[in-house]
């Protein structure tokens, strides 16, 4: 769908922001730039709609360089959304929406019909806010109008710098998880800035992990935390990687690769869970004391057995071990 | 808090009384007779003053609002100061010397004054507008760009929307400005209220006076209230909130 080829960026002569990019997007997925400010993620990203020029190499979307498209044509079929929102003051909440709808000169109801099938996306009711202006209403909800602002002309891909960097973390989780339901739904081809490894490994299909305009890896969430490539990368995701990997995986899996344990009768005080809760997330309920045992449920509420740390810590053991990796084994040989 | 109320009622209450009081007494005196007398004349130079506070600013808006577009330019922003400078430069004469400047040039009468009150407006409307573009986050022309609109739309759709306020902002106190200036205009013949003021001032008779000074402050507060309303018509609310705290800092 999308290619980078070859792609630099110098803005001094020899200086480079970018550094020989080359990979691909597939249809439909969420694709994270990860990495610390001054990596080139957000230089990379602002190449696709050309916001910056490409210096060497190109950008192809669906086999077509993008250099040979007309920029405004282009970013019209691209959605944008940036941090800071950057909804317009001066216009309305509806206004705001259908702003490229209304730049490629759809009619008044087609318009209209789009902005209330959005707000609806976001549960926001069309008609109260439709003569509000972004000041009045939350960071998060400002947000989230970005959001769907970018999705109003029906772009298939998005490219989104940050987007929930400037949300606290309670609401920024709450519209993560609103993103990844709409995400479902429309399955745009996303490209995604972000700095947080946490909102990368629960967001992204695959993360381009850089660092200094190049890429350090590219893969899945949890290709780059079991198998780091290098030094930097495993610093990068930190030494948790394992556990943060844990947040990948469900109970179902583990039941799947090594079933679950008798249920303990003993144990009076025991929690409930259903059996697609993550690992990361049952594993914390176990250390929080709030149990020993934690009792799984399928989606019809039937019983399916219970989760110790012993369990959880068993699964880790062997999903580590399993995919034995460069790295892994370097690390064993230093303990 | 509530002190800080209590004291400015208290003060505003002073001040109206005064305002009240004071129109009373000049009534009792007579001082309003010339406008009830003469109210040809009366006219004729009220007149005279609206036409040159009009035709100055109309020519300051002209010059300065397309200088301020230029100068916010990313091309041309460096350059700004110059602009501002001159600008700046123009101000500090004083307005008699302009005047008088004024006359070598176009002589004397109608003319040399709308000239020296131009030269008086630019500064503030040129100052504002500037600002006004440059409060504009740079984030909104970001987001304009992403989105695929053209420069022309960015323009006029996200900066002069966003700016407006500012720009009426400057254009208030310029006008309020060459009201009170455009009295001076009689000392080079080119008529207006400063006909009766002046006049007043040298045979010592306030009822010349008060009769020009007056409606010269009433025409002026009028003018800003107008000007003020079609701020708010013209900028939306929110538009206009924002410009405020940003001119204000």
């Amino acid at each position: 769908m999308i290619s980078f080829k070859h792609v630099s960026k110098s803005y001094t002569g020899t200086e480079k922001a970018v550094n020989d990019v080359n990979f691909e997007v597939e249809k439909g997925e969420i694709v994270i730039f990860l990495g610390p400010s001054g990596c080139g993620k957000t230089t990379l990203l602002r190449m696709v709609n050309r916001l910056e020029t490409i210096s060497e190499g190109s950008v192809l979307i669906n086999g077509e360089d993008i250099g040979n498209l007309n920029e405004i044509e282009l970013r019209r079929n691209i959605g944008y959304v940036i941090q800071s929102n950057g909804l317009f003051p001066n216009m309305d909440i509806e206004e705001n929406v259908t702003i490229v709808p209304d730049l490629l000169g759809w009619d008044k109801k087609k318009k209209h019909n789009r902005y209330k099938e959005l707000m609806q996306l976001i549960g926001l009711d069309p008609m109260e806010y439709r003569k509000r202006f972004p000041n009045e209403l939350s960071g998060g909800q400002q947000q989230r109008i970005g959001v769907i602002r970018a999705l109003a002309a029906d772009p298939p891909v998005m490219l989104m710098d940050e987007p929930f960097g400037a949300l606290d973390p309670l609401i920024r989780e709450k519209i993560q998880d609103e993103f990844l339901q709409i995400q479902r739904e429309v399955k745009k081809t996303i490209l995604f800035v972000s700095h947080d490894i946490d909102e990368a490994i629960k967001m992204a299909d695959k993360i381009v992990l850089m660092r200094d305009g190049e890429i350090m890896q590219y893969g899945t969430p949890s290709d780059i935390l079991i198998h780091p490539k290098n030094e930097y990368v495993s610093q990068f995701i930190g030494r948790d990687r394992a556990i943060k990997h844990l947040s990948l995986r469900t109970i179902a899996q583990l039941q799947e690769e090594i079933g679950l344990v008798e249920i303990d009768q003993s144990i009076v005080d025991s929690k409930q869970v259903n059996i697609h809760e993550n690992l990361k997330d049952t594993l914390a309920m176990l250390l929080n004391q709030e149990a020993d045992q934690v009792i799984v449920h399928d989606d019809n509420d039937e019983v399916q057995g219970a989760i110790t740390i012993d369990r959880v810590q068993r699964y880790l053991h062997l999903e580590m071990r399993q995919k034995p990796s460069q790295t892994v084994e370097k690390e064993k040989v230093m303990e | 808090m509530n002190r800080k109320k209590l004291i400015a009622n208290i003060v505003r209450i002073l001040l109206y009384a005064f305002v009240i009081g004071f129109f009373i007494y000049a009534g009792v005196n007579g001082y309003f007779s010339p406008i009830f007398e003469q109210t040809d004349t009366f006219w004729v130079l009220v007149g005279q003053h609206l036409n040159l506070v009009m035709l100055s600013s109309i020519l300051a808006v002209v010059i300065a609002l397309p200088l301020a577009v230029l100068f916010t330019r990313p091309r041309f922003r460096k350059y700004e100061w110059i602009a501002s400078n001159v600008a700046n430069l123009a101000q500090t004469v004083p307005s008699l010397a302009v005047l008088a400047l004024a006359i070598g040039i176009l002589g004397v009468g109608f003319k040399p004054a709308v000239f020296a009150l131009f030269i008086y407006s630019v500064l503030p409307i040129f100052r504002n507008a500037v600002a006004g573009f440059n409060s504009i986050n740079p984030d909104l022309i970001d987001a304009g760009k992403g989105m695929g609109m053209k420069a022309s739309q960015i323009f006029w759709r996200v900066e002069v929307p966003n700016a407006a306020y500012a720009i009426i902002g400057g254009l208030r106190t310029a006008i309020v400005l060459n009201v009170g200036t455009a009295a001076l205009a009689y000392y080079i013949g080119g008529g207006g209220l400063g006909v009766w003021i002046m006049t007043g001032i040298e045979l010592f008779d306030n009822a010349y006076l008060i009769s020009g000074a007056i409606p010269v402050t009433l025409l002026a507060i009028g003018l800003d209230y107008l000007l003020r309303g079609a701020g708010y018509v013209i900028s939306p609310k929110s538009a206009s909130q924002t410009a405020d705290s940003a001119t204000s800092t």
